[in-house]
């Protein structure tokens, strides 16, 4: 895909929050520490196309989504829109168009929605707060677009209900509704279905597809869930500790992936009729280390089974190991960190 | 049918128990007529989303019902003996020392301000009589067992990450040497190798003190790779009892074929999602005849108008107007 059809870029971006230091650290002119949420991710998402981000909690993908809807600010690195560089931009005013073309849709539909607000109100009020609409007629025409595009029919029936009225699908749509009434180019969603009922993900997934198909609108889907990664998205990029490990199709990531976290995740994923890797590697041991003392070297060496001593020494940049596919692991071309 | 001489006795078996809860004036039935058998050592998964009364019918289970919750009928039995399941203080001498549940919050579940090793102890010195060192040297014992180093012990709920304090969850369920364990969503708010390294540990604990575990979960694939049985929950019925391997590879029930169908699995390599359509029901005002009739693709008038029976098809069984077992089915089942 060639770069000018990148809608958004991320250049090295990193989050880093510093930890307080006590008394005796400062007396000591001892360095401030930062809790490294994220650590320096080069990625870009291209018009119309579904990105999964897939890591497990801690591992910087939620900061990660703020960061791109403008909800926490990079403390290094570069973020371009369309080119243009977004990276310090700042003040509700300025960034107004941003977030007119740019939307999140929140993991708990029960927390993201005002529960005095009526559906009406709640899906109106982007509508308004970005002055996008003229009167009261196109307003009302917006909403019903925006909750018909979610699966919510007929729109009218919705507008006067209040939250507690709807189920937790409804719900999640509403949420949903709110995030394209505006007409985004780019949507991040986090988690949009962990808290849904088998029954009721696939019609919200499915909601997400369409918007794709139709609108050509782009997703960064985040996730925890490689299996629900790979039915969605078009790539796959996996963290671990605020850093892109992995990054290729769905396809080569599930089927072919090539990097000793990629493989410990998809061997851990329960599967019907179980999982074929689990027998032949071992359980990943221990727990992802804190953000705030990251180790030397690659980052996940205390916990790779293939660690060997230039994995503690040397961080291993992104290699390519196919088309589209990188993986910053020493091993990645030599076979090893393959899977069966 | 292989012989019913090596199915052992069970040791739980719950016939006909529907529990009622009351709300304002309104009561709704969150489980309606359930029964099913566990033996010594079996794992059985019992699946459902929100609301289907999987949580319901494991805490009338454990005799920890809601204080607004009334047993409507049926009974529980162990080892053959009738459950005082609605008598909190008549629960006391099972509960922990016959069936132990571990919660899926480890951390609303764990006491905040004492050493887990003093939270592991206290159930053996008020159940067990022991005395205090003896306790704590067993609570040492039980971490080590459930792969936390004994010295951990000394540690607080919040110094110790989500994996680790359901390891703790667990540990304290073992205390009083428990037969049956009740697992309420153990490993949902866990990442998934965590969850992996969780579900290891209980199926090793089941295999080494002969456990027989119910597992509690929403997803089916950790049902798939950790339960012997699965028994899946729609309205507060049973709709489907079998094997794992029978339900995965043949599923009778159209909500069991949707469920497995919602799951997004690579192994099958079919990229397509298939919603269920509807929402999930209100138990106010539960669908007529077969509650899953307004969702499903094959329903027929008679699905409208008349509960379906729990029929028995070998070793599981359905309750759909699809399938309907023949008479001398029938009659096996009852031999």
């Amino acid at each position: 895909m060639p770069d000018n059809a990148d809608i958004l870029r991320l250049e090295s971006l990193q989050v880093h929050f510093p930890i307080q230091g006590g008394m005796l650290d400062r007396v000591l002119g001892r360095p401030v520490r930062a809790v490294r949420a994220v650590d320096g991710i080069d990625l870009n998402v291209g018009r119309g196309e579904i990105v999964a981000l897939v890591g497990e909690s801690g591992s910087g993908k939620t900061t990660l989504g703020r960061v791109i809807t403008k909800l926490a600010q990079p403390t290094g690195g570069r973020m371009l829109f369309e080119g243009r560089d977004m990276t310090s931009v700042q003040g509700s005013s300025a960034l107004r168009p941003y977030r007119h073309r740019v939307q999140m849709i929140f993991q708990d539909a029960y927390q993201a929605l005002n529960p005095r607000h009526t559906v009406f109100d709640i899906v109106a009020e982007p509508l308004r707060s970005l002055r996008l609409v003229e009167n009261g007629t196109q307003l009302a025409e917006r909403v019903s677009e925006a909750l018909a595009s979610a699966g919510l029919n007929p729109p009218g029936d919705f507008f006067s209900r209040f939250p507690h009225e709807l189920s937790g699908g409804q719900r999640q749509r509403v949420v949903i509704a709110g995030a394209l009434a505006v007409r985004p180019e780019l949507i991040v969603a986090d988690e949009p279905v962990s808290m849904l009922d088998v029954s009721i993900r696939a019609q919200i997934l499915q909601v997400l597809v369409d918007l794709r198909d139709k609108h050509h609108m782009a997703l960064l889907f985040i996730t925890h869930d490689l299996p629900l990664a790979w039915l969605i998205a078009d790539r796959i990029a996996v963290l671990y500790l605020g850093k892109l490990v992995e990054i290729g199709t769905a396809d080569e990531i599930t089927f072919n992936p090539r990097h000793p976290y990629t493989v410990a995740l998809r061997n851990a994923t329960p599967q019907i009729g179980g999982n074929a890797g689990r027998a032949e590697s071992p359980a990943l041991q221990g727990e992802v280390p804190s953000a705030a003392r990251v180790p030397k070297g690659c980052r996940f060496h205390p916990r790779c089974p293939l660690a060997f001593d230039h994995c503690r020494e040397e961080e291993p940049p992104p290699i390519e190991v196919g088309p589209q596919h990188l993986s910053a692991c020493w091993l990645a071309n030599d076979g090893r960190s393959r899977s069966s | 049918m292989t012989g019913s001489s090596q199915d052992k006795a069970p040791l739980l078996e719950v016939s006909g128990l529907s529990v009622d809860y009351g709300l304002k004036g309104v009561s709704s039935r969150a489980i309606d007529s359930v029964s099913f058998a566990l033996r010594a050592g079996e794992a059985v998964g019992l699946v459902g989303e929100s609301g289907s009364g999987k949580t319901t019918t494991a805490m009338a289970i454990a005799g920890l019902l809601s204080p607004n919750a009334r047993v409507s009928g049926g009974q529980v039995c162990y080892r053959g003996n009738r459950l005082p399941i609605e008598d909190d203080a008549a629960m006391r001498p099972h509960r922990w020392s016959e069936t132990s549940v571990v919660f899926q919050g480890a951390m609303n579940a764990l006491n905040p301000v004492h050493r887990i090793i003093k939270q592991i102890a206290e159930p053996c010195m008020l159940k067990l009589g022991m005395p205090r060192g003896e306790a704590t040297a067993r609570a040492g014992e039980l971490l080590e067992l459930v792969g936390i180093p004994a010295d951990r012990g000394a540690a607080y709920p919040h110094e110790l990450s989500g994996g680790m304090r359901q390891r703790v969850m667990i540990a304290m369920a073992l205390a009083c040497r428990p037969s049956i364990i009740i697992g309420d969503e153990p490993t949902t708010a866990l990442d998934v190798i965590t969850q992996a390294q969780i579900l290891k540990l209980l199926g090793e604990l089941r295999s080494q003190l002969n456990l027989a575990l119910i597992l509690i979960t929403h997803d089916l694939s950790v049902v798939a790779e950790s339960c012997d049985r699965v028994m899946i929950m729609y309205a507060g019925r049973i709709v489907e009892d079998g094997t794992v391997a029978e339900i995965f590879a043949k599923p009778k029930h159209p909500y069991t074929r949707l469920l497995i169908d919602s799951i997004p699995n690579p192994a099958n390599g079919k990229k397509m999602i298939r919603p269920i359509p509807g929402d999930p029901p209100n138990l106010v005002n539960r669908p007529s005849g077969c509650a899953f009739h307004p969702r499903c693709p094959s329903a027929m008038g008679l699905c409208a108008t008349d509960v379906p029976s729990f029929d028995k098809f070998g070793r599981s069984r359905v309750a759909c107007h699809l399938h309907r077992s023949s008479q001398e089915d029938k009659v096996a089942a009852h031999a």
